[in-house]
């Protein structure tokens, strides 16, 4: 674990945390210590999940976005809404309401992340055509999976398909369209994506299989969604905005989304982080080689879950089914039919960068000290009680283990090793006194 | 050849679906702390996981151990039996002899001593009918 410092959206509020272990006990990838009485995120490990700001009763673990304040920094604004946000307000039958309260909040323009899942889906369909690429094809779009296999299964990134996330593609795709309808440079747009969750605030500021975002801020669901129900609360009042997307491309909103829409029937949809984490260790056995591809989302129900949503997740799938069913009684059209050939070359739909394994696992790049320090921690693991109890402020006896051999606890900070460690010390002074006597 | 600087034994036995796939999990996240590279790990988790499984289904029970030196990373799988009686037979693509309960819970395709073969850098099996078998896979790490 070297401390290297990486852009995280997940951060700890250090005055509200109590330092209790929930959610040293939930994070997938073992990122939390507690220390001091204060939790601490291993930034080499953290994947931006936001596991943890779900979990924290204290609200301690936060995500840190944009305020909507960033409207001020560009001359013109476009907004990219994920399209979780339609989940957001059971009242709308129509996706295009919601359009026209973005505008209203004072965004020139908006443009449906929906309309770049669209594409996206069918570049993807056009992908699983190549039978030389590995099976199951793993897709790129929910950022917090993506690292997790960088993190825990490294061994899989040749899976992950290449494309682009729906949010970057149409994000180039919003910029284009805006600079050249207002004859403005693209320096002059600000380009705002409206974020379900930690993890794509992260893969803007560190982005994943390509060197620059083409997004340039991240405004949270939550923050926006106290501005836009006042709005939308009076619907009478409000004429929705023609929305250019399929109902395909709204339903990446829920979890299978995009399978839906690549119409890949040997597909398997897996949501949330640990059920990610289960089945990506199958397919790492190879006990899935049969399948074509895999879609993970980190949250469960797929995005309408992240953390930074305000409705209930369930709440929030059902609005999504009614709008994409409403949407295609409009619209029957599918990605392939409704984006057009000539799209599929003018965009970058390609990431242009390799996503790399993250080695935080390692104990030491030498494999010979490696060697010699995990048969240290097989060592410690085997005099520790195995109660995982956290109390330590590792997640496990074993992480304990690791961390007392990488030199971050020591050993009599387990308070059962401790209390071991006191009984004998009072028997041996029950002793002394008695032979003196 | 130079000594073995990580020796860990992980009985198996037979039967055991409730256990099956832990040896070959726990090997993985030893040879991910030891930072071996993504290919190995790869070829590794499918003939560990393949091995383990077979001696679920197929034995009366063994041994997996796992041995780690700078050069390689060796894999030996030895059970109590019952030991095959056509080996030739058992390494073709789409033999198995596995029960109802193992098909029933989508093994038995007949892919494992292949997969196992093709996966490992040098692999090596010998069965004595009535006594065991046992399966050599190394994998080289440079």
């Amino acid at each position: 674990m070297d401390t290297k410092t990486r852009y995280h959206s997940v951060r700890l509020d250090k005055e509200l945390c109590k330092g209790c272990t929930n959610c040293l006990m939930h994070c997938p990838t073992e990122a939390i210590r507690v220390r001091k009485g204060r939790a601490h995120i291993l930034d080499e490990r953290c994947i931006d999940c936001g596991e943890c700001i779900r979990i924290c009763n204290y609200h301690a673990k936060i995500a840190a976005t944009d305020s909507l304040d960033i409207l001020h920094q560009f001359r013109y604004c476009v907004a990219l809404p994920a399209p979780s946000l339609y989940g957001q307000f059971r009242n709308i039958s129509d996706v295009g309401y919601v359009l026209a309260a973005l505008r209203k909040l004072g965004f020139d323009d908006v443009f449906e992340v929906a309309r770049g899942a669209d594409v996206v889906s069918r570049a993807i369909a056009e992908k699983l055509k190549d039978p030389s690429l590995p099976r199951p094809l793993i897709s790129s779009a929910c950022p917090a999976v993506v690292r997790l296999i960088q993190v825990s299964f490294p061994d899989l990134l040749p899976n992950v398909v290449d494309i682009r996330q729906p949010m970057e593609v149409a994000a180039e795709i919003a910029r284009s369209e805006f600079c050249r309808a207002r004859g403005c440079a693209p320096e002059d747009v600000g380009i705002l994506f409206i974020t379900p969750c930690p993890a794509k605030m992260t893969a803007i500021r560190s982005p994943l299989g390509q060197k620059r975002s083409a997004v340039d801020g991240a405004i949270s669901m939550m923050e926006i969604y106290s501005h836009l129900r006042p709005i939308l609360s009076h619907l009478d009042r409000e004429e929705p905005l023609p929305s250019t997307s399929t109902g395909y491309g709204i339903g990446w909103a829920t979890s299978s989304g995009e399978t839906k829409s690549i119409f890949q029937e040997n597909a398997l949809c897996v949501d949330g982080i640990q059920n990610c984490f289960r089945v990506l260790e199958e397919i790492e056995n190879n006990k899935l080689s049969d399948l074509t591809f895999f879609e993970g989302n980190a949250c469960i129900g797929g995005c309408v879950g992240g953390p930074l949503t305000f409705e209930n997740n369930y709440v929030a799938k059902n609005t999504i089914r009614k709008l994409v069913s409403n949407t295609l009684k409009k619209h029957p059209d599918t990605p392939r039919e409704s984006v057009p050939a000539s799209m599929m070359n003018k965009y970058h739909l390609r990431m242009d960068t390799p996503i790399d394994a993250n080695s935080a696992m390692k104990l030491d790049d030498d494999i010979t000290v490696a060697m010699q320090k995990l048969r240290r921690v097989n060592e410690i693991t085997a005099e520790l009680p195995g109660y995982d109890c956290g109390s330590c402020g590792s997640p496990t006896c074993r992480a304990f283990a690791e961390d007392i051999v990488l030199g971050y606890a020591n050993e009599m900070e387990c308070i059962h090793r401790l209390k071991d460690k006191l009984q004998t010390m009072a028997e041996q002074m029950v002793e002394l006194a008695q032979t003196k006597r | 050849m130079s000594s073995t600087l990580l020796h860990e034994d992980y009985p198996v036995e037979a039967e055991d679906y409730t256990r099956a796939g832990e040896a070959s999990a726990d090997i993985k996240r030893k040879l991910k702390q030891l930072g071996v590279s993504a290919g190995v790990l790869r070829r590794v988790s499918v003939a560990s996981y393949e091995v383990e499984l077979n001696l679920v289904i197929h034995s009366r029970g063994g041994v997996l151990s796992l041995e780690v030196t700078p050069e390689r990373v060796l894999l030996v799988s030895a059970d109590r039996g019952p030991g095959i009686p056509d080996l030739e037979l058992a390494m073709r693509e789409g033999w198995s002899t596995a029960n109802e309960t193992a098909r029933s819970l989508g093994f038995g395709a007949g892919m494992g001593l292949p997969n196992m073969k093709r996966n490992a850098d040098e692999f090596d099996i010998e069965s004595q009918l009535g006594t065991g078998t046992t399966i050599r896979m190394g994998f080289l790490l440079s």
